[in-house]
């Protein structure tokens, strides 16, 4: 490359332009983001940016080499100046200006610009854009030098090498000193922001300096306010600072740049691959902050943060919903940060580490990303204003420091900022679980395997105190489907206590600590001795789970549900498939139906002799068929004692039929008639066996067969008895004798049916309490195991 | 006092290693492999198909010389190795649980990250600052 000879000026200009380019610290940089946005913040044309690169070899070599990056500045300050690209005029061109960039997307930048002060009227470090942040007063000087800033100014700041006048400021600590050297008038631009960052480090004040009124791109009047301030330490007095700097209040300047700033906004954001966007009219926040006296470099404003809900949006339509974490991954892969720098910022957003994003978390991460690209350094930890939490991010609202920010709910509703993680919040929460868990519909307590879950459950709200807070209301909504996953414990269940082990708890250790396997518990099954020990000490919290927990079954739920609740009906029911078919008739139905299927098939019930009566009756009562048949299934049972019987009482059936009918349907009044229609249409259908079999399918649907096999043989006999005697006797007497007999047979039947019913729910019980006992016996034995551990 | 602590993966290569720095990394590196085979016979004994909390921790593997080697092993097979220097007061076994339970939570939280995948080097600040944290106590 021709060789380059720069002022010092330009060089310490470019080594800070390089250093910010060179994300990968490799000492060359790549053509990645930085450097285009350097280079079409210069105001370029494109061709001639293309034009640029080409010269400075970056082409050939596929990347910017340091000497290429110079060169290409270089190049860059040439064309501004208006004069032909030329490689000889790399060093012919004498007293060029440093190259401009709008708009300072480059808070280190700024940083580094901040440490060289430079008289040289040229040198004065414009450090693009916050290179305002150091020197403010510059900036109000710096109307007055540069023409062009100036009335770029109200548009954007511009970073021009500044006529050093207030670089006065003597040292590093320019901005320190600068208001006192420059008169308030400078701050045309400049925009102070009194800062309170809560890590207190009055440093950063200084850098809060013009910040604003610098980025259009990243509206934060804040500059980084953890990590890299690390710099600013070193370099300035921040006593003096603050007072003077509250002097500061130039905001009505800055109206006119910010009211061009939403204008830009809309156009960047345009770009969704850039995560630069964040233009907000920072002013009017600036302003409150000012009087608010809280300043936070953190804090999302208006604009952006609608802008980053609408982001929000385009990912998950539901605001309250959650983003799952690869979609995250994919969203913020576009801002082409460096996998590294994303995965920390997913670490410090992703509040109550669920993999996925609320909308809270979202907007802490797209800010954190729209800072980073800015150059400003991560912090360690998620600031406060960037934590998810309830109320709108406003000053105002200030959420307590992190460290006591145990947000959240002692009540499913309330949000109560607890600051004190102690035992005393969880014996809150109890009781307010255990009002909102009798709202619950809970049939009756029922026994369920779900202390493992739920405790599970609570060990994880526990830990996740800090977030709880936070999920304002789409954590509160979101919780449910989380749950679902997990358990089924209500939100009501977080119970803020201590979330961290770290914090200093009053709950003994080991709880805090036994809690945080539990809080693992969607990874991991196991932990369960251990999350049931760890509850142990505090009363177990009602049972919500009888709606539904992880581990317990749901069968039991439904099943002692249902038969619980419909309680009677059941068993009534299901006396009735096997039911009641008065058995006094079923030679009677049987031999008609029987009538005419023998012939086809030689039924075993039924007499042959019917036939011709038979088919009439039972056109004539459909309904009565169906008994009928259902009692000629009966009657089949027994057809080695019923044939004769039948055959006797052929020629009596035909009027006992009808007369059967009716007692028949009133026995069965409340039948399940469909059952009957069924085993009819069986029957009918299935004309081809004996009638028999058809009905008995359909009558032990609702039964186990067994059971009612023997009940029906059991009863079959009796209603053989019963049959026989009507039939024998005279048709008067047999009827009202045979009434009484089906309904206490009916009866008796019923009541067998509701045993067996009882007797299976009592054996289901049985089974559970089996289990339950062995749980219990299990736990104790792994109780008394580790007992003697926990006396090391 | 954890003087090293290691993360392992299920194939048996190191996710994430730190040392104490002023003593000799590289021994450390070598008993953490070599606690290894203690770990697969420990793991192999146990076989339940229960996997409890208790099961997880497998305790003191081994004691060496001047110090002693707890291992702990995931559901999913990522053992823990916490070095322990023996000249400090012995720890408590319920004290080294802990450690292993932040570990093993910090390590999620590390997994939970859409941005890291599995089999990578561990890379986390937040993971490495509860490490840092771990071996400072331990002065």
């Amino acid at each position: 490359m021709e060789s380059l000879t720069l002022s010092d000026v330009e060089q310490k200009y470019y080594s800070e332009l390089f250093v910010y380019c060179d994300t990968d610290n490799t000492k060359k940089v790549a053509s990645n983001g930085r450097v285009l946005d350097l280079f079409r913040a210069a105001q370029l044309p494109s061709e001639v940016v293309l034009q640029i690169t080409e010269l400075c070899g970056a082409t050939r070599l596929g990347h910017f080499g340091r000497s290429q990056f110079y060169i290409a500045l270089k190049l860059i300050a040439i064309a501004q100046s208006g004069l032909p690209l030329r490689v000889e005029s790399l060093n012919s061109v004498k007293d060029l200006p440093l190259p401009r960039f709008v708009v300072g997307k480059n808070e280190a930048e700024a940083r580094h610009a901040a440490l060289y002060q430079d008289a040289d009227s040229q040198g004065l470090y414009p450090a693009p854009g916050t290179a305002l942040i150091p020197r403010p007063p510059g900036r109000g000087h710096q109307n007055k030098k540069g023409p062009p800033s100036s009335t770029s100014l109200p548009a954007h700041e511009v970073i021009q090498p500044l006529a050093p006048s207030i670089e006065a400021q003597p040292e590093p600590t320019s901005p320190v000193i600068s208001p006192h050297q420059s008169p308030p008038t400078s701050p045309h631009s400049w925009r102070k922001h009194k800062r309170q960052h809560s890590g207190g480090n009055a440093d950063r004040q200084q850098v809060v300096a013009a910040t604003g009124a610098v980025w259009t791109q990243f509206r934060e009047p804040q500059t980084g306010p953890v990590t890299g301030d690390g710099m600013w330490s070193s370099h300035s007095p921040p006593p003096p600072l603050p007072p003077s700097q509250e002097s500061w209040v130039s905001f009505t300047a800055d109206t006119p740049p910010s009211s061009t700033l939403p204008a830009m906004h809309p156009s960047s954001v345009q770009e969704s691959t850039t995560i630069r966007t964040v233009a907000s009219a920072a002013t009017t926040n600036e302003i409150q902050r000012q009087s608010s006296g809280y300043d936070d470099p953190w804090k999302i404003t208006d604009e952006q943060r609608q802008y980053y809900i609408n982001q929000f949006k385009t990912i998950q339509p539901d605001l309250t919903g959650l983003i799952p974490g690869s979609a995250a991954k994919e969203f913020f892969t576009k801002s082409k940060l460096p996998i590294l720098e994303l995965s920390h910022i997913w670490e410090l957003s992703d509040f109550d580490k669920d993999g996925a994003l609320t909308l809270d978390e979202f907007c802490a991460a797209f800010h954190l990303v729209v800072a980073r690209k800015n150059g400003y350094d991560l912090p360690e930890k998620l600031p406060e204003s960037l934590m998810p939490k309830l109320i709108d991010l406003d000053d105002s609202a200030e959420v307590p420091e992190p460290a006591a920010e145990v947000g959240y709910s002692a009540s499913p509703v309330e949000v109560t900022p607890n600051k004190s993680p102690s035992m005393p919040s969880l014996n809150q929460a109890w009781p307010e679980m255990n009002q909102s868990n009798e709202d619950t519909a809970i049939v009756h307590p029922v026994p369920i395997r779900m202390t493992p879950s739920k405790i599970h459950m609570q060990e994880m709200e526990l830990k996740r105190t800090g977030s709880d807070h936070n999920h304002p209301t789409s954590p509160l909504l979101a919780k449910p489907p989380e749950l679902s996953e997990e358990t089924k414990l209500p939100p009501s269940m977080k119970f803020v206590a201590a979330n961290t082990v770290g914090d200093g708890y009053s709950s003994s250790d080991s709880f805090t600590s036994d809690q945080e396997p539990i809080t693992r518990q969607r990874s991991q099954s196991g932990a369960s001795p251990d999350a049931l020990k760890a509850v142990a000490p505090p009363p177990p919290p009602p049972r919500p789970q009888q709606s539904h927990s992880r581990s317990s079954s749901l069968d039991m739920n439904r099943t002692f549900a249902a038969p619980a609740a419909p309680g009677q009906p059941q068993p009534s029911a299901i006396a009735f498939p096997p039911a009641v078919p008065p058995r006094p008739l079923p030679t009677q139905s049987s031999v008609p139906l029987t009538g005419h299927r023998v012939e086809a098939e030689g039924v075993p019930a039924g007499g042959a002799g019917l036939t011709t009566t038979s088919p009439q009756q039972i056109p004539q009562q459909p309904n009565f068929a169906d008994f009928s048949q259902f009692q000629a299934f009966a009657a089949s049972e027994q057809p080695s004692s019923l044939p004769d019987i039948d055959k006797h009482s052929e020629a009596g059936q035909a009027d006992k039929i009808s007369e059967g009918a009716g007692p028949l349907r009133a026995v069965k009044s409340d039948g399940p008639a469909d059952e009957r229609t069924s085993a009819t249409v069986n029957s009918a259908k299935g004309s081809s066996g004996p009638l028999a079999p058809p009905p008995k399918p359909v009558r032990r649907r609702l039964k186990s067969e067994d059971e009612l096999r023997p009940e029906d043989e059991q009863i079959g006999p009796q209603k053989a008895g019963a049959i026989a005697a009507p039939l024998t006797s005279q048709p008067s007497i047999p009827r009202s004798i045979g009434k009484d007999k089906k309904a206490i047979q009916a009866s008796i039947r019923r009541n067998k049916e509701t045993n067996t019913v009882l007797a299976r729910l009592n054996s289901e019980l049985q089974q559970q309490l089996k289990d339950l006992l062995e749980e219990r016996i299990s736990l104790e034995v792994q109780l008394e195991q580790l007992r003697p551990f926990s006396h090391l | 006092m954890a003087v090293c602590i290691a993360v392992i993966a299920k194939e048996n290569y190191p996710l994430y290693i730190r040392s104490v720095p002023s003593q000799n990394e590289l021994k450390f590196h070598y008993t953490v492999h070599t606690s290894l085979d203690v770990v697969e016979e420990k793991v192999s004994a146990v076989g339940k198909s229960l996997a409890d909390q208790r099961e997880l921790y497998l305790g003191l593997l081994y004691p060496t010389e001047d110090y002693k080697v707890y291992g702990y092993v995931t559901n999913s097979k990522v053992k823990f190795v916490i070095v322990v220097d023996s000249s400090n007061t012995s720890l408590r076994d319920n004290e080294i649980r802990s450690m292993f339970r932040k570990l093993h939570n910090s390590f999620t939280d590390v997994m939970c990250n859409p941005f890291y995948n599995p089999g990578d080097p561990i890379q986390s600040k937040a993971f490495n600052g509860i490490v840092s944290g771990m071996m400072v106590q331990t002065g």
